[in-house]
Protein backbone atom coordinates (compact mmCIF):
# COMPACT_ATOMS: atom_id res chain seq x y z
CA UNK A 1 0.00 0.00 0.00
CA UNK A 2 2.95 2.03 0.21
CA UNK A 3 2.20 5.84 -0.31
CA UNK A 4 5.16 8.21 -0.16
CA UNK A 5 4.82 11.37 2.01
CA UNK A 6 4.15 14.59 -0.17
CA UNK A 7 6.48 17.37 -0.53
CA UNK A 8 6.21 20.43 2.07
CA UNK A 9 7.71 23.90 1.30
CA UNK A 10 9.20 25.55 4.50
CA UNK A 11 9.44 29.30 5.15
CA UNK A 12 11.07 30.28 8.02
CA UNK A 13 11.32 33.85 9.33
CA UNK A 14 14.81 34.33 11.52
CA UNK A 15 13.71 37.21 13.45
CA UNK A 16 11.18 39.10 14.26
CA UNK A 17 10.67 42.46 12.12
CA UNK A 18 11.92 40.11 9.67
CA UNK A 19 9.73 38.03 6.77
CA UNK A 20 9.62 34.35 6.27
CA UNK A 21 11.80 33.52 3.41
CA UNK A 22 12.32 30.27 1.56
CA UNK A 23 14.58 27.58 3.24
CA UNK A 24 14.08 24.65 1.88
CA UNK A 25 11.81 21.26 1.48
CA UNK A 26 11.19 18.00 3.44
CA UNK A 27 8.80 15.35 2.77
CA UNK A 28 5.89 14.45 5.61
CA UNK A 29 3.02 13.02 6.35
CA UNK A 30 1.00 15.43 7.36
CA UNK A 31 1.06 19.40 8.29
CA UNK A 32 2.21 18.63 11.72
CA UNK A 33 4.71 15.84 11.05
CA UNK A 34 6.17 18.77 8.52
CA UNK A 35 6.26 21.42 11.12
CA UNK A 36 8.32 18.82 13.22
CA UNK A 37 10.53 18.04 10.32
CA UNK A 38 11.00 21.36 9.36
CA UNK A 39 12.26 22.37 12.98
CA UNK A 40 14.71 19.56 12.71
CA UNK A 41 15.89 20.13 9.94
CA UNK A 42 16.01 23.56 9.42
CA UNK A 43 16.40 25.28 12.66
CA UNK A 44 19.38 23.67 14.52
CA UNK A 45 21.34 26.46 15.20
CA UNK A 46 18.56 28.83 16.52
CA UNK A 47 17.30 30.14 12.85
CA UNK A 48 14.46 31.34 13.41
CA UNK A 49 11.36 31.93 15.22
CA UNK A 50 8.33 31.26 13.59
CA UNK A 51 7.94 28.50 10.72
CA UNK A 52 5.77 27.95 8.15
CA UNK A 53 4.87 24.79 5.86
CA UNK A 54 3.17 24.44 3.33
CA UNK A 55 2.50 21.41 0.43
CA UNK A 56 4.23 22.50 -2.56
CA UNK A 57 1.18 20.83 -4.59
CA UNK A 58 -0.34 24.25 -3.36
CA UNK A 59 2.40 27.28 -4.79
CA UNK A 60 1.71 28.29 -8.13
CA UNK A 61 5.15 29.50 -9.61
CA UNK A 62 5.47 31.31 -13.17
CA UNK A 63 7.05 30.14 -15.62
CA UNK A 64 10.27 31.26 -16.86
CA UNK A 65 9.05 30.53 -20.56
CA UNK A 66 6.97 33.60 -19.74
CA UNK A 67 9.41 35.87 -17.98
CA UNK A 68 9.17 38.32 -21.46
CA UNK A 69 5.51 38.87 -21.08
CA UNK A 70 5.72 39.43 -17.28
CA UNK A 71 8.48 40.96 -16.50
CA UNK A 72 10.03 43.27 -19.23
CA UNK A 73 6.83 45.76 -19.77
CA UNK A 74 8.49 47.29 -16.13
CA UNK A 75 11.65 47.69 -18.13
CA UNK A 76 11.06 50.17 -20.41
CA UNK A 77 8.99 52.25 -17.56
CA UNK A 78 12.22 54.04 -16.59
CA UNK A 79 9.52 57.40 -15.07
CA UNK A 80 8.73 54.97 -12.40
CA UNK A 81 12.04 55.76 -11.17
CA UNK A 82 13.14 58.87 -9.20
CA UNK A 83 15.97 59.40 -11.50
CA UNK A 84 13.90 60.43 -14.43
CA UNK A 85 13.55 63.17 -13.64
CA UNK A 86 15.53 66.46 -14.11
CA UNK A 87 15.82 69.24 -11.25
CA UNK A 88 18.52 71.80 -10.58
CA UNK A 89 21.39 71.04 -8.53
CA UNK A 90 19.65 73.96 -6.33
CA UNK A 91 16.85 72.17 -5.15
CA UNK A 92 17.63 70.18 -1.48
CA UNK A 93 15.57 67.30 0.14
CA UNK A 94 14.38 65.64 -2.17
CA UNK B 1 12.30 20.96 -30.81
CA UNK B 2 14.57 20.95 -34.00
CA UNK B 3 18.60 20.75 -33.61
CA UNK B 4 18.77 24.08 -34.15
CA UNK B 5 16.80 25.62 -31.74
CA UNK B 6 18.63 23.11 -29.08
CA UNK B 7 21.93 24.38 -30.31
CA UNK B 8 20.85 27.95 -30.04
CA UNK B 9 18.96 27.06 -26.28
CA UNK B 10 22.14 25.90 -25.38
CA UNK B 11 24.49 28.30 -26.39
CA UNK B 12 22.29 30.85 -24.62
CA UNK B 13 22.48 28.42 -21.54
CA UNK B 14 26.06 28.37 -21.75
CA UNK B 15 26.32 31.78 -22.15
CA UNK B 16 24.20 32.82 -18.72
CA UNK B 17 26.87 30.37 -17.08
CA UNK B 18 29.83 32.39 -17.74
CA UNK B 19 28.04 35.15 -16.96
CA UNK B 20 28.00 33.99 -13.64
CA UNK B 21 23.85 33.81 -13.24
CA UNK B 22 22.41 31.10 -11.47
CA UNK B 23 20.30 28.21 -13.50
CA UNK B 24 17.24 27.36 -11.33
CA UNK B 25 14.80 24.02 -11.81
CA UNK B 26 12.31 26.03 -14.05
CA UNK B 27 14.74 26.96 -16.20
CA UNK B 28 15.52 25.50 -19.70
CA UNK B 29 18.64 23.13 -19.47
CA UNK B 30 20.70 20.74 -21.70
CA UNK B 31 19.31 17.53 -20.55
CA UNK B 32 23.07 16.25 -19.65
CA UNK B 33 23.44 19.02 -17.45
CA UNK B 34 19.92 17.70 -15.83
CA UNK B 35 21.50 14.22 -15.65
CA UNK B 36 25.05 15.26 -14.62
CA UNK B 37 23.35 17.26 -11.35
CA UNK B 38 21.46 14.72 -10.62
CA UNK B 39 24.56 12.52 -10.74
CA UNK B 40 26.68 14.45 -8.59
CA UNK B 41 23.91 16.67 -6.18
CA UNK B 42 22.08 12.61 -5.20
CA UNK B 43 26.18 10.90 -4.87
CA UNK B 44 26.30 14.11 -2.53
CA UNK B 45 23.07 13.54 -0.43
CA UNK B 46 23.93 9.83 -0.25
CA UNK B 47 27.35 10.25 1.09
CA UNK B 48 26.16 12.25 3.76
CA UNK B 49 23.39 9.29 4.65
CA UNK B 50 25.48 6.42 4.35
CA UNK B 51 28.55 8.95 6.25
CA UNK B 52 26.35 8.34 9.55
CA UNK B 53 26.71 5.32 10.01
CA UNK B 54 30.45 4.33 10.76
CA UNK B 55 30.37 7.42 13.44
CA UNK B 56 26.40 5.80 14.89
CA UNK B 57 28.54 3.26 15.71
CA UNK B 58 30.27 5.06 17.97
CA UNK B 59 27.69 7.17 19.85
CA UNK B 60 26.84 4.94 22.56
CA UNK B 61 30.68 4.43 23.60
CA UNK B 62 31.33 7.95 23.34
CA UNK B 63 34.11 8.41 26.48
CA UNK B 64 31.85 11.57 27.97
CA UNK B 65 28.84 13.48 27.91
CA UNK B 66 30.20 16.27 26.35
CA UNK B 67 31.87 13.96 23.58
CA UNK B 68 28.81 12.26 22.95
CA UNK B 69 26.28 15.19 22.59
CA UNK B 70 29.29 16.61 20.04
CA UNK B 71 29.04 13.68 18.00
CA UNK B 72 25.35 12.73 18.41
CA UNK B 73 24.97 16.61 16.70
CA UNK B 74 27.11 16.08 13.91
CA UNK B 75 25.77 12.71 12.94
CA UNK B 76 22.10 14.78 13.28
CA UNK B 77 23.72 17.38 10.88
CA UNK B 78 24.45 15.00 8.40
CA UNK B 79 21.18 13.97 8.27
CA UNK B 80 19.95 17.34 8.14
CA UNK B 81 22.68 17.73 4.64
CA UNK B 82 21.65 14.56 3.26
CA UNK B 83 17.72 16.19 3.34
CA UNK B 84 18.88 19.56 2.03
CA UNK B 85 20.88 17.95 -0.38
CA UNK B 86 18.20 15.46 -1.54
CA UNK B 87 15.22 18.29 -1.86
CA UNK B 88 17.86 20.04 -4.26
CA UNK B 89 18.00 16.85 -5.99
CA UNK B 90 14.27 16.66 -6.73
CA UNK B 91 14.04 19.91 -7.94
CA UNK B 92 15.46 18.27 -11.54
CA UNK B 93 12.85 16.47 -11.92
CA UNK B 94 13.58 13.13 -10.28
CA UNK B 95 11.78 11.71 -7.33
CA UNK B 96 13.14 10.81 -3.35
CA UNK B 97 12.07 7.30 -4.04
CA UNK B 98 14.20 6.82 -7.13
CA UNK B 99 17.09 8.16 -5.55
CA UNK B 100 17.03 6.12 -2.46
CA UNK B 101 16.26 3.35 -5.11
CA UNK B 102 19.80 3.82 -6.80
CA UNK B 103 21.47 4.03 -3.72
CA UNK B 104 19.84 1.01 -2.45
CA UNK B 105 20.32 -1.18 -5.85
CA UNK B 106 23.86 0.00 -6.02
CA UNK B 107 23.33 2.17 -9.19
CA UNK B 108 24.20 5.37 -7.74
CA UNK B 109 27.40 6.01 -5.55
CA UNK B 110 28.52 7.64 -2.66
CA UNK B 111 31.96 8.26 -1.34
CA UNK B 112 34.09 5.57 -1.15
CA UNK B 113 35.59 6.49 2.44
CA UNK B 114 32.87 5.60 4.37
CA UNK B 115 33.71 1.87 3.24
CA UNK B 116 36.25 2.02 5.82
CA UNK B 117 35.59 0.44 9.78
CA UNK B 118 35.93 3.02 12.83
CA UNK B 119 37.36 0.31 14.89
CA UNK B 120 38.44 2.72 17.94
CA UNK B 121 37.32 5.71 19.58
CA UNK B 122 40.40 7.83 18.05
CA UNK B 123 38.64 7.05 14.58
CA UNK B 124 35.80 9.57 15.33
CA UNK B 125 38.59 12.18 15.86
CA UNK B 126 40.35 11.44 12.31
CA UNK B 127 36.75 11.81 10.80
CA UNK B 128 36.06 14.85 11.72
CA UNK B 129 39.70 16.15 11.53
CA UNK B 130 40.82 14.17 8.32
CA UNK B 131 37.14 13.26 6.08
CA UNK B 132 35.58 16.42 7.32
CA UNK B 133 38.39 18.87 6.38
CA UNK B 134 38.90 16.97 3.21
CA UNK B 135 35.20 17.48 2.55
CA UNK B 136 35.03 20.89 3.14
CA UNK B 137 38.07 21.68 0.54
CA UNK B 138 35.75 20.31 -1.37
CA UNK B 139 32.66 22.03 -0.51
CA UNK B 140 33.63 25.43 -0.03
CA UNK B 141 33.98 25.85 -4.12
CA UNK B 142 30.17 24.36 -4.99
CA UNK B 143 28.73 27.48 -2.97
CA UNK B 144 29.60 29.36 -6.18
CA UNK B 145 28.29 26.58 -8.93
CA UNK B 146 25.60 27.71 -11.34
CA UNK B 147 22.64 25.75 -10.14
CA UNK B 148 21.04 27.71 -7.48
CA UNK B 149 19.85 25.06 -5.18
CA UNK B 150 22.41 23.28 -5.12
CA UNK B 151 24.55 25.93 -4.29
CA UNK B 152 21.84 27.32 -1.74
CA UNK B 153 22.28 23.97 -0.09
CA UNK B 154 25.71 23.89 0.51
CA UNK B 155 26.24 27.39 1.76
CA UNK B 156 23.85 25.94 4.47
CA UNK B 157 26.40 22.55 4.80
CA UNK B 158 29.45 24.77 4.75
CA UNK B 159 27.74 26.69 7.54
CA UNK B 160 27.25 23.89 9.93
CA UNK B 161 30.25 21.96 8.32
CA UNK B 162 33.39 23.66 10.42
CA UNK B 163 32.47 22.49 13.89
CA UNK B 164 32.53 18.96 12.67
CA UNK B 165 36.44 19.33 11.48
CA UNK B 166 36.90 20.74 15.27
CA UNK B 167 35.59 18.58 17.15
CA UNK B 168 37.76 15.82 15.62
CA UNK B 169 41.17 17.43 15.74
CA UNK B 170 39.89 18.20 19.50
CA UNK B 171 39.17 14.45 19.92
CA UNK B 172 43.02 14.31 17.92
CA UNK B 173 44.24 17.44 20.50
CA UNK B 174 43.43 15.23 23.90
CA UNK B 175 44.26 11.57 22.96
CA UNK B 176 47.92 13.72 22.13
CA UNK B 177 48.18 15.15 25.14
CA UNK B 178 47.18 11.89 27.16
CA UNK B 179 49.23 8.37 27.50
CA UNK B 180 51.58 6.81 25.34
CA UNK B 181 48.60 4.36 24.62
CA UNK B 182 46.64 7.39 23.67
CA UNK B 183 48.89 8.71 21.39
CA UNK B 184 49.16 5.65 19.80
CA UNK B 185 45.62 5.52 19.30
CA UNK B 186 45.54 8.68 17.45
CA UNK B 187 48.46 7.77 15.48
CA UNK B 188 47.65 4.42 14.62
CA UNK B 189 44.25 5.95 13.09
CA UNK B 190 45.97 8.61 11.17
CA UNK B 191 47.75 5.99 9.89
CA UNK B 192 44.39 4.03 8.69
CA UNK B 193 42.88 7.16 7.13
CA UNK B 194 45.47 9.19 5.46
CA UNK B 195 45.62 7.24 2.35
CA UNK B 196 41.58 7.11 2.08
CA UNK B 197 40.67 10.91 2.89
CA UNK B 198 43.71 11.49 -0.32
CA UNK B 199 41.56 9.26 -2.29
CA UNK B 200 38.60 11.21 -1.21
CA UNK B 201 39.13 14.47 -3.26
CA UNK B 202 38.89 11.94 -6.43
CA UNK B 203 40.77 10.36 -9.06
CA UNK B 204 43.74 12.59 -10.54
CA UNK B 205 42.94 14.92 -13.58
CA UNK B 206 44.05 12.86 -16.22
CA UNK B 207 41.98 10.19 -15.07
CA UNK B 208 38.90 11.84 -14.04
CA UNK B 209 36.43 11.79 -16.91
CA UNK B 210 33.90 14.44 -15.80
CA UNK B 211 36.32 17.16 -14.58
CA UNK B 212 36.26 19.30 -18.06
CA UNK B 213 32.62 19.45 -18.47
CA UNK B 214 31.87 20.04 -14.58
CA UNK B 215 34.55 23.10 -14.60
CA UNK B 216 32.53 24.40 -17.34
CA UNK B 217 29.01 24.52 -15.61
CA UNK B 218 30.93 25.43 -11.69
CA UNK B 219 30.00 22.37 -10.68
CA UNK B 220 33.86 21.77 -10.26
CA UNK B 221 35.61 24.99 -9.71
CA UNK B 222 39.39 23.48 -8.50
CA UNK B 223 40.73 20.49 -10.08
CA UNK B 224 40.69 17.00 -8.08
CA UNK B 225 44.64 17.41 -7.90
CA UNK B 226 44.49 21.03 -7.20
CA UNK B 227 41.88 20.24 -3.93
CA UNK B 228 44.37 17.15 -2.94
CA UNK B 229 47.31 19.74 -2.89
CA UNK B 230 45.54 22.02 -0.96
CA UNK B 231 44.10 19.85 1.62
CA UNK B 232 47.80 18.28 2.15
CA UNK B 233 49.24 21.65 2.57
CA UNK B 234 46.40 22.74 5.14
CA UNK B 235 46.85 19.46 7.01
CA UNK B 236 50.64 18.39 7.68
CA UNK B 237 51.11 21.26 9.68
CA UNK B 238 48.07 20.35 11.80
CA UNK B 239 49.95 17.06 11.92
CA UNK B 240 52.47 18.52 13.18
CA UNK B 241 50.98 20.16 16.36
CA UNK B 242 49.58 17.53 17.49
CA UNK B 243 53.22 15.53 17.18
CA UNK B 244 51.52 13.01 14.59
CA UNK B 245 53.26 12.01 11.59
CA UNK B 246 51.90 11.45 8.25
CA UNK B 247 52.37 8.14 7.01
CA UNK B 248 54.44 8.70 4.00
CA UNK B 249 57.56 8.39 3.50
CA UNK B 250 57.90 10.63 0.87
CA UNK B 251 56.43 13.79 2.24
CA UNK B 252 58.48 16.97 1.64
CA UNK B 253 57.89 20.44 1.55
CA UNK B 254 59.48 21.73 -1.69
CA UNK B 255 60.78 25.00 -1.38
CA UNK B 256 60.56 25.72 -5.02
CA UNK B 257 56.66 25.36 -5.65
CA UNK B 258 55.86 26.25 -1.88
CA UNK B 259 53.80 22.67 -1.63
CA UNK B 260 54.10 19.66 0.02
CA UNK B 261 55.36 16.90 -2.45
CA UNK B 262 53.86 13.68 -1.60
CA UNK B 263 54.18 9.58 -2.39
CA UNK B 264 52.03 7.58 -5.12
CA UNK B 265 48.37 6.85 -3.97
CA UNK B 266 47.08 3.35 -4.54
CA UNK B 267 44.79 4.24 -6.84
CA UNK B 268 43.93 0.40 -7.12
CA UNK B 269 42.82 0.12 -3.65
CA UNK B 270 40.41 3.02 -4.67
CA UNK B 271 38.98 1.60 -7.53
CA UNK B 272 38.23 -1.49 -5.95
CA UNK B 273 36.67 -0.11 -2.86
CA UNK B 274 34.42 1.79 -5.69
CA UNK B 275 33.14 -1.03 -7.36
CA UNK B 276 32.29 -2.83 -3.87
CA UNK B 277 34.74 -4.43 -2.60
CA UNK B 278 36.17 -2.44 0.43
CA UNK B 279 36.12 -3.73 3.85
CA UNK B 280 32.53 -2.30 4.60
CA UNK B 281 30.65 -1.68 1.51
CA UNK B 282 28.36 -4.54 2.29
CA UNK B 283 27.73 -4.02 5.67
CA UNK B 284 27.01 -0.44 5.18
CA UNK B 285 24.08 -1.47 2.42
CA UNK B 286 22.90 -3.93 4.27
CA UNK B 287 22.27 -1.05 7.25
CA UNK B 288 20.70 1.19 5.21
CA UNK B 289 18.40 -0.97 2.86
CA UNK B 290 17.14 -2.58 6.09
CA UNK B 291 16.43 0.76 8.15
CA UNK B 292 14.38 1.68 5.01
CA UNK B 293 12.24 -1.54 4.80
CA UNK B 294 11.65 -2.34 8.43
CA UNK B 295 10.95 1.43 8.58
CA UNK B 296 8.08 0.91 5.95
CA UNK B 297 5.37 0.46 8.89
CA UNK B 298 5.99 3.27 10.07
CA UNK B 299 5.96 5.52 6.82
CA UNK B 300 2.84 3.99 5.80
CA UNK B 301 1.10 4.12 9.56
CA UNK B 302 1.50 7.76 9.31
CA UNK B 303 0.08 8.47 5.66
CA UNK B 304 -2.91 6.29 7.08
CA UNK B 305 -3.11 8.59 9.79
CA UNK B 306 -2.63 11.67 7.88
CA UNK B 307 -5.51 10.89 5.62
CA UNK B 308 -8.01 9.44 8.09
CA UNK B 309 -7.61 12.56 10.01
CA UNK B 310 -8.17 14.78 6.75
CA UNK B 311 -11.29 12.48 6.01
CA UNK B 312 -12.60 13.71 9.50
CA UNK B 313 -11.73 17.04 8.93
CA UNK B 314 -13.93 17.19 5.37
CA UNK B 315 -16.58 15.21 7.21
CA UNK B 316 -17.13 17.33 9.96
CA UNK B 317 -16.69 20.77 7.31
CA UNK B 318 -19.60 19.14 5.28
Amino acid sequence: MTKNWPLWEVFVRSKNGLEHRHFGSLHAADAEMAMENARDVYTRRNEGVSIWVVESKYITASNPQDNGELFEPAQDKIYRHPTFYDLPDDVKHM
Amino acid sequence: MSENEVKNLEAIFEARIARDEKIEPKDWMPEKYRQTHIRQISQHAHSEIVGMLPEGNWITRAPSLRRKAALLAKVQDEAGHGLYLYSACETLGISRDELYEQLHSGKAKYSSIFNYPTVTWADMGAIGWLVDGAAIINQVPLCNTSFGPYARAMVRVCKEESFHQRQGYEIMLTLCNGTQEQKEMAQDALNRWWWPSLMMLGPTDDASVHTEQSMKWKLKRKTNDELRQQFIDQTVPQADLLGLTIPDPDLKFNEETGHYDFGPIDWDEFWQVVKGHGPCNKERMNARVNAWEEGAWVRDAAMAYAEKQTAKKVAKAS
